[in-house]
């Protein structure tokens, strides 16, 4: 099982670095234009935000942003292909188990997370002269972020029957929870109704937290912010596990 | 012989409502080179899907050299190699890595996975292609990539869903000699084709589906001993004469210098030959206008009128 792993995780990490033009090199480029646009040139204006100056708060919302979006698009996109291309056949013939097959696409995901999130890092980093308060915080939200919208990702494929349908769900429904998941603002600007409103919003919960392990700073708890991350993960890991064990949209 | 594949009562009905198996059994031992055949939407690929896991039964059992499927369906999985009828292959992967892959599904390591590749690629003939990637490669080329990777964890039962669709004949051929080098090594092989001459080549016994049900199983030869009839063109040098006088056969004139005949079991070809020697008639080419397997199997899924058959 192990070999088995191992094999769809490196499968999968080849994958997205030999296009590394498609999937590592554009959130680089993105990443600069957001803080010279909104950092450098607007924020400024704007002054500081929940006592940190507009720069330095929106970057952990933007690594965030790469992180949701890459890790996402990671397993979308490769377990569709498989679908598309029945390369998936190669896994459903052979004696792997289906929680190894997800654990190794999500892996896969969570890889391509990581390594564009650290990319944008260094990135902000040749900006930006900032130091992160608590690393196991940032780090922690980090990861289950990552592994949250790899899952995300995985079903979204599962039910995908054609490439409209892989980018569907991030054009209206990621894209919109993300920007309106306080990443580049805070909550507490928002009026009250609004406020109430975000905190149904998972990605609130997940900036918030990264937030406060890069300034200390927070509007919600940390227990909540983590409790509402696990749970999400253990309920789309479970659905996705029941999909793939089922065969939705796989065996007929 | 113990039995390397036993199918019992197996139904698949599609969620259209589709019955493509209709309560099917067949037995296969261990060693066979087995023949599945069917035209298409017999069920033949139906079966093979569900065997190998890559689609779900709706009832009957399934099981592998004893092993259930349904209970233990990665221990069958170990024994299996499937090379399917479609290409199923990321076009956009190196082919070693194709296999290496394959074979770690199987938990064999990178490493003896590649030696494996070696060999297989080399047996192949794609040794010197493995660093293109598979959508590069030519049809014939796709399917021995996906011979050999059917073969990477050096399964037990090897199942052929049309495996020389597309590859020329000599190509065709070579694939031949491999698989009964593989079978006279132990390998159980079980093989579908629309090639009949293929099936009557390779294969020892056969079975035949028609609309999801199966109508014949028995041996090859067996089987051949059914065609009591043959259709044969007979050609001659000369212009063959106005009239033929042919009282034990039927014939039909084709053109001026050749006749279709239609030989029964009551009358062998030296007579034939004897009969129209007598008229002045030499014939010095013949040929069949059917391989004998395709005659029967036509006959058996009503594709021709059975009355030419007893």
């Amino acid at each position: 099982m192990w070999i088995a792993y191992k094999t769809i995780i490196v499968k999968e990490i080849l994958r997205f670095s030999r296009i590394w033009v498609q999937t590592i090199f554009p959130p680089i480029i993105t990443t600069s234009l957001y803080l010279l646009i909104f950092g450098g040139l607007m924020g400024q204006r704007i002054g500081v935000m929940q006592g940190v100056d507009y720069l330095h708060f929106i970057i952990p919302g933007i690594i965030l942003m790469t992180v949701i979006q890459n890790s996402y698009a990671n397993t979308v996109s490769s377990f569709f292909l498989a679908k598309f291309n029945h390369s998936i056949e190669e896994l459903l013939v052979s004696p792997v188990p289906y929680w190894v097959i997800l654990l190794g696409y999500i892996s896969g995901g969570v890889a391509r997370g990581l390594a564009v999130g650290i990319s944008v890092l260094i990135t902000v980093y040749l900006f930006v002269d900032f130091e992160i308060n608590n690393f196991f915080i940032a780090f922690t939200t980090f990861l289950l972020t990552a592994i949250l919208f790899s899952l995300a990702g995985f079903i979204n494929a599962v039910f995908a029957q054609s490439f409209d349908d892989i980018t569907i769900v991030p054009t209206f429904i990621l894209m919109p929870m993300t920007y309106l998941g306080g990443m580049f603002y805070s909550v507490e600007i928002l009026p009250q109704f609004w406020q109430d409103v975000s905190k149904f919003n998972p990605i609130y919960y997940m900036v918030d937290s990264f937030r406060l392990g890069f300034f200390g700073t927070s509007t919600s708890d940390l227990l909540t912010s983590m409790s509402v991350l696990i749970v999400m993960i253990v309920i789309l890991a479970a659905l996705a596990f029941y999909l793939l064990k089922k065969g939705v949209n796989i065996k007929t | 012989m113990p039995v390397a594949l036993s199918i019992q009562n197996l139904t698949k009905t599609y969620s259209n409502n589709l019955v493509a198996l209709k309560g099917i059994n067949l037995n296969v031992e261990q060693g066979d080179f087995f023949a599945l055949l069917g035209s298409n939407g017999a069920g033949k690929t139906t079966a093979i899907g569900i065997i190998c896991g890559l689609l779900n039964k709706t009832s009957g059992s399934v099981e592998v050299l004893g092993i259930n499927q349904g209970d233990q369906a990665n221990e069958v999985k170990r024994l299996i190699g499937l090379m399917p009828q479609e290409f199923n292959f990321n076009p956009f992967e190196p082919i070693e890595e194709i296999l290496i892959n394959q074979a770690g599904y199987h938990g064999i390591t990178r490493t003896d996975a590649k030696k494996q590749a070696e060999i297989l690629l080399k047996k192949m003939q794609l040794w010197d292609k493995r660093s293109n990637i598979a959508k590069s490669l030519s049809g014939g080329m796709k399917r021995r990539l996906m011979l050999a990777r059917a073969l990477i964890h050096q399964p037990q039962i090897l199942i052929l869903d049309e495996p020389t669709a597309g590859v020329d004949v000599e190509i065709r051929r070579s694939m031949w000699a491999y698989l009964k080098e593989l079978n006279a090594n132990g390998m159980t092989i079980i093989l579908t084709t629309h090639y009949l001459e293929e099936a009557e080549s390779l294969c020892r016994n056969i079975a035949i589906l028609n609309e999801g049900a199966m109508i014949e199983q028995t041996s090859m030869k067996k089987l051949l001993s059914k065609a009591n009839q043959q259709v044969l063109i007979l050609e001659n040098s000369k212009k063959l004469p106005q009239e033929i006088t042919a009282n034990n056969f039927n014939y039909e004139r084709l053109d001026d210098y050749s006749l279709q005949v239609i030989l029964g079991s009551e009358v062998s070809i030296t007579e034939v030959l004897q009969v129209l020697s007598g008229q002045g008639i030499d014939i010095n080419h013949i040929r069949s206008t059917q391989n004998r397997l395709e005659t029967l199997f036509l006959c058996l899924t009503n594709k021709t009128n059975k009355k030419d058959f007893s």
